[in-house]
């Protein structure tokens, strides 16, 4: 595909100093993610999947930063852009929602006056014709009589109206990206399939991308397009949704698909990974997993693997590599 | 509202009666006011005719309800020291300690509360650095320090502003101001910043330290990515989340102001009531004494109300209604 995809990160890295030394939170990631396109950022805690959102939208909290990479929107790179028109790539552009509804609304000011100025900042539009839209987003998202609510003040809703609200207002711009940071994991689990469906179905409404942060295996195979498997401030693999839960070729995803219990109960035991994920100031040498690695061989100790073609996407194992030598072998003999 | 307002009346009135309980004590336990008021060669009769006159003779009650009664009616006797009613002596030294009070409680506000924001926000800056280190001598000079440090800079060596007096004055009835004057304002100069400094570096202080916190919270985080404008961010979503411990601290500093001028209103020769009260103090003036009591305690109270009804305003989650959910 020649189109430019609408996100494309290349070599991104965070870094934060400390008296310590440099910490490297996010080590050259690389991915895009083209129009409409649903994209899953899975990991565990601490793995850099929301700090990769952050650094997406340029809201890195100091002393962190952007120490290398490249990150374009729709070729247009914004990682160098001033603080004035990276705000209005913000809200405008590429939209956020973060992880607990239950703080992210001001509790001050009413839904109205948040969502009204959210409209009036980014579009030019009279205060009246944002009100109108107002409602109409809000009763998209599925909040009752929005009219009358507009006034009403987010302790007044639940927890998932108010995600609800927190949604309409990252989408009130029209922005072609939405950065979702675990959307879910502060509700209910009843509210959750709710939350994820309407997200689902208003951004392909609008043919907004969505960059899918969460640690729920579930809700990538349910949304996902493609998923982005992360681990230690890197991509330890990513590819069709379809393909990496079948076909993990990534021990740690093969891990991580090992300790999602099923329904039917097939499992006797779920499997674990053994150990846990490194500090980010005792990142092994070679690959970041290669201690907690059944499989790991010299070469994972000593040499850190890039992503290369596996399947249908990439994964970041010298075991890929060595299959396909032999596979190469095999070939020619 | 309308009940929680009522509740909150009723309080202040058994507040108001138990201060007016201690101001009456002060009669009975502090000195013998017949004493005060004849000479010494006075008679022993002409002492009790006083004492009945003044109705000391009375049962313990009797004298209470009566002096809650005439409190009530604005009556708090006439001064042992100047002869006159205390309301008048009061009413005429009033209005100059609530010019100076609210003057120099404005100028702590309109300057403690942008300082706080820019503080908060900018923590490393040079000028953050600056007014940090102002707000630290603000908080530990004494206040009759200050002044006098002023009236050497301003007004011995510079010459600039007068050291003492309230200027020129203009009546409304009884309330005379100094504001409508270019002698009054300048009078006033000098002791609203002695007085207003330390609650200005307080107001920094508390500013700067919520707005540390609010800064870091979720919505703030939230509205940053919805590109609202830099301005819009720091003074209207942060702000008004600081303003609650802000109006807490602001009205019972607004209280200390006006009860505690008396250094300042000493130090400038400021005709208020603390100079009145520091005079009825050295005079044993217990009728002066009482009346002050009770007024502060009024301004106290009334100001405690205000403060209340602003948590109201500006927070919602206060307003209890739980027909919405």
């Amino acid at each position: 595909m020649t189109q430019i995809p609408l996100l494309s990160v290349e070599n991104l890295r965070v870094e934060f100093p400390t008296r310590h030394g440099v910490l490297t939170a996010i080590d050259g990631i690389s991915f895009s993610l083209r129009e409409g396109e649903v994209l899953g950022v899975v990991g565990e805690s601490g793995a850099g999947k929301s700090l990769t959102g952050a650094a997406v939208i340029g809201l890195l909290e100091p002393p962190g930063r952007i120490a290398g990479g490249e990150i374009r929107l729709k070729g247009e790179r914004i990682d160098t852009l001033s603080p004035a028109a990276l705000r209005r790539v913000r809200g405008k552009r590429i939209g956020m929602v973060f992880q607990d509804p239950l703080t992210s609304l001001n509790p001050l000011f009413t839904i109205g006056d948040q969502i009204i100025e959210t409209i009036m900042t980014h579009l030019p539009v009279s205060e009246a014709e944002a009100r109108k839209r107002a409602i109409a987003l809000l009763d998209e998202v599925g909040i009752p009589a929005a009219a009358q609510r507009l006034s009403a003040y987010p302790h007044q809703f639940s927890g998932g109206m108010r995600q609800r609200v927190v949604i309409a207002l990252a989408l009130c711009a029209e922005p072609e990206l939405v950065i979702a940071d675990e959307p879910t994991t502060a509700l209910d689990v009843s509210v959750q399939a709710q939350i994820i469906h309407l997200l689902q179905r208003i951004c392909r409404d609008h043919r907004t991308a969505v960059m899918l942060i969460t640690h729920d295996m579930g809700v990538i195979a349910e949304t996902a397009d493609r998923v982005a498997v992360m681990y230690s401030g890197r991509i330890a693999e990513i590819g069709p949704v379809r393909d990496v839960i079948a076909n993990p070729r990534h021990p740690y995803t093969v891990g991580l698909m090992g300790a999602i219990p099923t329904l039917s109960g097939d499992q006797q035991r779920l499997t674990q990974i053994p150990g846990a994920m490194p500090r980010l100031d005792a990142i092994p040498s070679g690959c970041a997993f290669n201690p907690r690695c059944a499989q790991a061989f010299d070469r994972c100790r000593r040499e850190r693997p890039a992503l290369m073609p596996a399947g249908e996407g990439e994964a970041a194992c010298w075991l890929v590599h060595t299959a396909k030598q032999k596979a190469g072998e095999g070939e020619t003999a | 509202m309308l009940a929680f307002t009522i509740r909150r009346l009723l309080q202040a009135i058994g507040v108001m009666l138990v201060v007016a309980l201690i101001s009456f004590t002060l009669f009975r336990y502090v000195g013998d006011p017949v004493n005060q008021m004849v000479g010494l060669d006075t008679s022993l009769e002409q002492r009790e005719a006083l004492r009945e006159q003044l109705g000391l003779n009375d049962p313990v009650l009797v004298q209470f309800a009566r002096f809650v009664t005439r409190a009530a009616q604005l009556d708090f006797g006439t001064s042992y020291q100047f002869r006159q009613p205390v309301v008048d002596l009061i009413g005429r030294r009033l209005p100059a300690t609530l010019e100076l009070s609210l003057v120099s409680a404005l100028l702590a506000l309109l300057c403690g509360i942008p300082m706080g924001v820019y503080t908060g926000l900018n923590r490393d800056s040079l000028l953050s650095k600056l007014f940090l280190t102002i707000s630290l001598i603000g908080i530990s000079l004494p206040t009759f320090f200050i002044g006098i440090l002023l009236i050497f800079l301003f007004s011995v060596t510079l010459q600039w502003l007068p050291s003492f007096g309230r200027g020129e004055v203009v009546d409304f009835g009884w309330w005379s101001t100094g504001l409508l004057t270019i002698s009054g304002l300048k009078a006033l100069i000098l002791p609203a910043i002695t007085l207003g400094l330390f609650q200005m570096t307080l107001i920094m202080r508390l500013v700067r330290s919520e707005m540390l916190e609010v800064i870091r919270t979720d919505y703030i985080k939230f509205a940053r990515a919805r590109g609202l404008s830099q301005r819009s961010i720091h003074f209207r979503h942060a702000l008004k989340n600081t303003l609650v411990p802000v109006i807490t601290i602001t009205g019972l500093q607004l209280g200390s102001i006006i009860a505690f001028a008396i250094i300042t209103e000493t130090v400038f020769q400021w005709p208020g009531m603390g100079l009145l009260f520091l005079q009825s103090v050295q005079n044993v003036d217990i009728p002066v004494m009482a009346a002050y009591l009770m007024l502060i305690a009024f301004l106290f109270v009334v100001i405690n109300l205000i403060v209340d009804l602003l948590y109201f305003v500006v927070d919602p989650r206060l307003r209890v209604e739980r027909a919405s959910h």
